[in-house]
């Protein structure tokens, strides 16, 4: 279990230098920078920017200095927002992400693990194919059409919801990450409900649960006790890589959203060439992935002995 | 499985031999029985062959625009007005009934009205120079913000998306296959590494890494194709993998070597056709993924660029005037959502007729 975490943990290492890398010679190697022509900055300007920010040196220096600094978990200086380092854009933004993240993450269980062990119960009749209609609708509306539409119905129409924004918004009965958390969770949500539905079924046609009935167990205990356990493993292994679908869908409903989110600042930063911007928040990108994955091994470790050897 | 063998069978001419039934009849037999997986197919199949010739024949193109036109409702009425010029030249602008009052902002409110109703019953009114009069011009699906067919851009936004989905599904099929392949029947030392390597590239952000490659190598439509395609192979390659390991035991693989054939032809010809089904099945489920990350881009603002539409460019068009016209949205949303759905459908189909055990849960 140990080994286990420490060899992950060392796995950060060379995904975050690789991603560094790749992300680092790419964005040089295309022309223009964040001080060049539409910025009408005086070639003195220019050239003092360029000092100050390292662009003057060559470029294997300047790799070899921002490596340097990232050892040190110091991800450098922002070019868009000259007051604030990286460090600071990232510890003022993920919170926001993390809040809706978590929020959706919630609800996605919520509803994805009941609507799945419903329909794994009641197979082949109206409760399955309700809500396995549903969810399948669910993956067939993307998140960048579902948003638009709560945000008109809840925002604009019932008007108890702010339609975008977040800081300062307290007027409204219900909190700004409400809305993006409900559209990010609902789509998570159909396809949680399809795994859980799979895997329960699995588990609910082996031996030991028709045991288990044949002892006289009660129902309630057969799926809460031993289907669920190995019933949600399938989640469990999709939540961890999916975690990368979560961000890029954060990406779009902070836009629909407009929530000054870790997506929104990427996205900015990437349209504003602000490379240390960049940089930081693809290499936070990497860890969020890699740790989660590392929680979703854990997980089903500790939920299923045959993994543990 | 059900099928019988596909072992070449040396037969003379003159007798007439009952063919067993291989595993893709099988397969297209129970295929056929589930209702849902058919009528996918036949969306999918419909709304391809709608994309490739429907642009053809509605009578606009994708980029031609007509400001006087604007957002106008499906299947409105267009008035027509012919202002006389002073050189007794006709000139023709069009616009919609719903927004004709806007061109009679100056007079009362129930004078507007009136004319209103009357060009909707399709009398004719003048005034100066110009005359109003209903004409036969339609559009289906109305028109966009700047006056733009909305039919036209959905079918020809189906072409990329469309297409998208398929050439992106193939690459990565291609990468997945040759690298799960390669993998699984090396095995040891090779197996190992380039297994890690996908281990690897599974952590890195990769809807990251293709929005930093559309942004910098330039909004370019093969690229759009390639950096997908790069993204969606690991799965695959994984899947492959697990399969052919079960295979190599087996005695047609010995049998091949035995003979002597060299590791690619038994790679190509005895392998990967055995994993065939596999391959299908979650190729199927692939394009909706791909899909939907061209949306996403698009939504962006890093897919195609204008005036060239995709699905994604138009929902994404379509939520930014939701409360005014809502139909920009819902139309596009409802053809991406249908093929969606019906490629998942198919997909789930193709899996359980494939797998017969499957199927009974």
């Amino acid at each position: 279990m140990i080994k286990l975490i420490v060899s992950r943990l060392l796995q950060l290492i060379p995904v975050v230098w690789i991603v560094l890398t790749v992300t680092f010679f790419l964005s040089k190697s295309i022309p223009g920078g964040p001080f060049s022509a539409e910025r009408q900055v005086t070639p003195e300007v220019k050239q003092k920017l360029d000092e100050y920010y390292g662009l003057d040196k060559s470029l294997l220096e300047q790799y070899v200095h921002y490596i340097a600094r990232v050892a040190h978990f110091d991800l450098g200086p922002s070019y868009t927002y000259q007051t604030s380092s990286v460090n600071e854009v990232i510890a003022r933004a993920f919170p926001v992400s993390l809040q809706i993240g978590t929020l959706a993450f919630i609800i996605a269980l919520a509803i994805g693990v009941t609507a799945g062990v419903v329909a794994a119960i009641y197979k082949n009749q109206i409760w399955d194919y309700l809500p396995m209609s549903l969810a399948m609708a669910g993956i067939c509306v993307p998140t960048f059409v579902m948003g638009p539409i709560l945000a008109v119905y809840f925002g604009l129409t019932l008007k108890i919801a702010p339609v975008s924004g977040w800081y300062g918004l307290d007027y409204a009965p219900l909190h700004p990450m409400i809305l993006p958390a409900v559209t990010l969770g609902l789509f998570y949500a159909a396809y949680i409900a399809r795994l859980t539905r799979g895997g329960m079924l699995d588990v609910l046609n082996q031996d030991f649960i028709r045991t288990a009935r044949a002892k006289g167990v009660p129902d309630r205990d057969i799926i809460f006790k031993h289907a669920m356990r190995g019933g949600l493993l399938p989640v469990v292994s999709f939540l961890g890589p999916e975690f990368a679908g979560l961000i890029s869908g954060s990406f779009v409903v902070e836009k629909v959203f407009n929530v000054p989110g870790l997506g929104q600042e990427f996205i900015k930063s990437v349209f504003n060439r602000d490379y240390p911007l960049i940089l930081g928040t693809v290499a936070f990108f990497a860890v969020l992935i890699v740790v989660f994955n590392l929680l979703a091994d854990l997980l089903q470790s500790a939920m299923d002995p045959r993994t543990r050897k | 499985m059900a099928s019988a063998t596909d072992s070449p069978v040396i037969v003379p001419d003159e007798i007439e031999f009952v063919h067993g039934s291989s595993l893709w009849t099988d397969a297209w037999h129970r295929l056929r029985k589930n209702k849902l997986a058919l009528f996918g197919l036949g969306c999918v199949l419909t709304i391809t062959f709608l994309c490739l010739i429907g642009p053809l024949v509605t009578g606009y193109t994708y980029e031609q625009t007509d400001l006087t036109l604007k957002a106008s409702p499906p299947l409105d009425k267009i008035i027509k007005r012919t202002e006389t010029l002073k050189n007794d030249e006709k000139k023709v602008t069009f616009y919609s009934l719903t927004n004709i009052e806007d061109e009679f902002v100056e007079k009362p409110r129930d004078e507007r009205k009136r004319i209103a109703a009357g060009l909707a019953r399709g009398e004719e009114y003048s005034e100066g120079a110009f005359v109003y009069q209903s004409s036969n011009q339609k559009h289906l699906f109305g028109t966009d913000a700047l006056g733009r067919d909305l039919l036209t851009r959905v079918l020809v936004g189906g072409r990329i998306s469309l297409s998208v989905g398929f050439v992106a599904t193939l690459i990565s099929v291609a990468i997945g296959v040759v690298w799960g392949t390669t993998a699984g029947f090396a095995g040891g030392v090779v197996d190992n590494v380039m297994m890690r390597i996908v281990d690897v590239l599974y952590a890195l952000p990769f809807t990251v890494i293709v929005i930093l490659l559309m942004v910098f190598c330039g909004r370019n439509f093969i690229l759009l194709f390639v950096a997908i395609g790069a993204v969606e192979w690991l799965t695959m390659a994984r899947i492959v993998r697990g399969q052919i390991i079960s295979l190599k035991h087996q005695e047609f693989v010995e049998a091949a070597v035995s003979l002597g054939l060299s590791r690619a032809r038994i790679m190509f010809r005895h392998l990967i056709p055995n994993v065939t089904t596999v391959i299908v099945i979650y190729a199927t489920l692939t394009v909706p993924n791909v899909m939907l990350l061209e949306a996403v881009l698009s939504f962006l603002g890093l897919g195609v660029p204008p005036p060239m539409s995709s699905w994604g460019v138009l929902i994404s068009e379509g939520a930014s005037t939701m409360e005014t016209s809502p139909w920009l949205l819902w139309i596009p949303a409802a053809f991406f959502s249908l093929t969606l759905f019906s490629l998942n459908f198919l997909g789930d189909g193709l899996s359980d007729a494939c797998n017969p055990k499957s199927a009974k849960d």
